[in-house]
């Protein structure tokens, strides 16, 4: 038996949940009393592992693994599995992840839960604590499978410092041919996305129409947070869907999020309760400031840009 | 074409969610049921493929009884005929099984379903399904194309999006994108006396294991009184974020 836990990279560069990840692997492997290996994808130097007690590191180094392809990762995630007996897979919550988990359930006869929040309460039943109902409720699950697997939610367990000797396995492994193509990849670039920013800066309709939104993404620069919108911004084309955070857009499971000009519908905050959030909206009876750890009533085009310069004042 | 789209019948989105059995089971008293959302997104894609390439689309769901009005709707808005196999859906596991055993006897060039519903947010069936069926599978979804048995198709990721190709069968995990928000339709009255006579087919569930359970539920902690801050005092707000919420 042994925890696995799979890390995201990305050009060579681990994924800024690796940290937290590592760190949850690590306490999942000393409470179940059974060894922890991480596995890392083309990552020339992985010490910065050692910080957070990943003590045996499966090194995979292949040119064929440079693009995510589900099928591809989730075939080397098993043989992984596999070859250390794991009992236990650790994954996130990004896009990646969700996606390879189903897979590997399959390939591994394993159970699978989601939007996991904290280590298990018990190893026998094996029992966490999760998010359902679009972050309206938490349920204590069990699974009851001999292999599980977890995914972890972004900014839940936190990162620990743990630092520790690591042994580095290699770890050579066929690849079995892509069934899907990819034709191209579009990031935007210096943008900071919704998944790995630690403050997002969110616009309603209280900014009137998408000529406003140099407002929001002001303050998101001097912030270094990602820019996020309401459903109803999102619908009406003033800005894209990748950025409509809520029940049928993005969870969203940052330090800070700031809210513009949104009312707060029930479907906006199952979106970001995990969060501290800060409103600004003229309007008092908002529900939103129900749902706030801070707030201030006022236009939002007085307050935004009085508060970008202050904030700026205060980073320099 | 044929396409089969998975529905999930779930609490409308403005539920308030509460728990009853000593927190055991989900508290349906007062809650309206819907066509999971990001399901809704993929069958109204499927109603396009049916008009402009004359596909065939059947829905189906792993519910009781009580899920037959939503089955109804998707009938009404336009599939052809539905299946119901007639259990709980325990977990996304034991619903990608139930699904998979009808697929034995029922094939599909297309399965569409959301990338998760709004109750259970597992993100499990379509994946399942299709690794468990040998299809290739695509999720979050927002654009898909299908051309003499080629899909193309984009996926959302992490700060952007990837444009992908694969041979049908294809299994996709769909989300709001496939279709905008304004495409999705109201069932009209011809559509409405139009589905009392489609087939709504109920299958007998055949037993399967579970591999993950719920046993208990929480609702979220409340949240302390907001703290207001006068607008004309945001260096206050910024003392807070920094010192008390530690987030600056």
């Amino acid at each position: 038996m042994s925890v696995l836990v799979y890390t995201e990279s990305s050009k060579g560069i681990f994924k800024k949940n690796t940290p937290e990840l590592v760190s949850y692997g690590s306490e999942l492997s000393k409470k179940i009393g059974v060894e922890l290996f991480v596995l890392v994808f083309n990552v020339e130097d992985c010490s910065m592992l050692s910080q957070y007690g990943a003590t045996n590191i499966l090194k995979v180094d292949n040119d064929g693994l440079n693009l995510f392809e589900n099928k591809t990762y989730s075939n080397v995630i098993t043989k992984a599995a596999n070859k250390i007996n794991a009992s236990h897979v650790v994954l996130s919550s990004s896009a990646d992840s969700k996606y390879l988990a189903p897979s590997l359930c399959v390939e591994l006869d394993a159970g699978y839960l989601s939007n996991v929040v904290e280590l298990p309460s018990s190893i026998s039943p094996f029992t966490v604590k999760r998010t359902c109902y679009s972050n309206k409720a938490l349920s204590d699950s069990t699974i009851e499978s001999n292999i599980k697997i977890i995914g972890l939610s972004n900014n839940s367990y936190g990162v620990v410092e743990n630092k520790t000797e690591t042994k580095i396995h290699d770890f050579d492994v066929a690849l079995i041919d892509k069934q899907i193509e990819i034709k191209s990849i579009e990031k935007a670039s210096g943008k900071i996305s919704i998944a790995d920013a630690d403050v997002v800066v969110s616009g309603g309709r209280g900014l009137k129409g998408p000529e406003n939104w140099n407002l929001i993404e002001d303050l998101a620069e001097t912030l270094g947070a990602a820019t996020a919108c309401s459903k109803p911004v999102s619908d009406m084309g003033w800005r894209p869907h990748s950025e409509h955070v809520g029940q049928t857009g993005k969870p969203v499971a940052t330090n800070l999020y700031i809210a513009v000009g949104i009312s707060g519908a029930i479907q906006h905050l199952a979106g970001i309760n995990s969060s501290k959030v800060k409103v600004i909206n003229n309007d008092p009876e908002a529900p939103f400031f129900k749902a706030a750890d801070y707030g201030v009533v006022g236009d939002a085009f007085e307050v935004v840009p009085k508060l970008n310069e202050k904030l700026k004042a205060f980073k320099s | 074409m044929k396409i089969l789209v998975c529905i999930s019948h779930v609490p409308d989105t403005t539920s308030r969610i509460n728990f009853s059995n000593q927190d055991t089971a989900f508290d349906s008293s007062g809650v309206q049921y819907v066509i999971n959302p990001n399901d809704e997104f993929g069958l109204t894609r499927a109603m396009w493929f049916k008009e402009k390439q004359s596909a065939s689309v059947d829905v189906i769901n792993v519910g009781t009884s009580l899920t037959e009005p939503t089955l109804r709707k998707t009938l009404a808005i336009g599939a052809d005929q539905a299946f119901r196999i007639d259990s709980d859906p325990k977990d996304g596991f034991f619903v990608a099984k139930q699904i998979t055993e009808f697929l034995k006897s029922n094939s599909y060039d297309l399965i569409i379903a959301g990338r998760e519903s709004i109750d259970y947010n597992g993100a499990m069936v379509p994946g399942m399904i299709a690794s468990m069926n040998n299809m290739n599978f695509v999720t979050n979804c927002v654009k898909l194309d299908i051309n003499e048995n080629i899909a193309t198709l984009e996926r959302e990721i992490d700060g952007g999006k990837e444009i992908l190709s694969c041979s049908l069968p294809l299994v996709i995990g769909g989300q709001k994108g496939l279709v905008e928000e304004s495409d999705l339709r109201i069932p009209n009255m011809r559509g409405i006396m139009q589905a009392r006579q489609k087939p709504l087919n109920v299958i007998p569930a055949f037993d399967c294991e579970l591999k993950t359970k719920s046993v208990k539920y929480y609702k979220p902690a409340e949240r302390n009184e907001v703290k207001l801050i006068p607008s004309d005092n945001l260096d206050q707000l910024i003392d807070l974020l920094h010192n008390e919420a530690k987030v600056l």
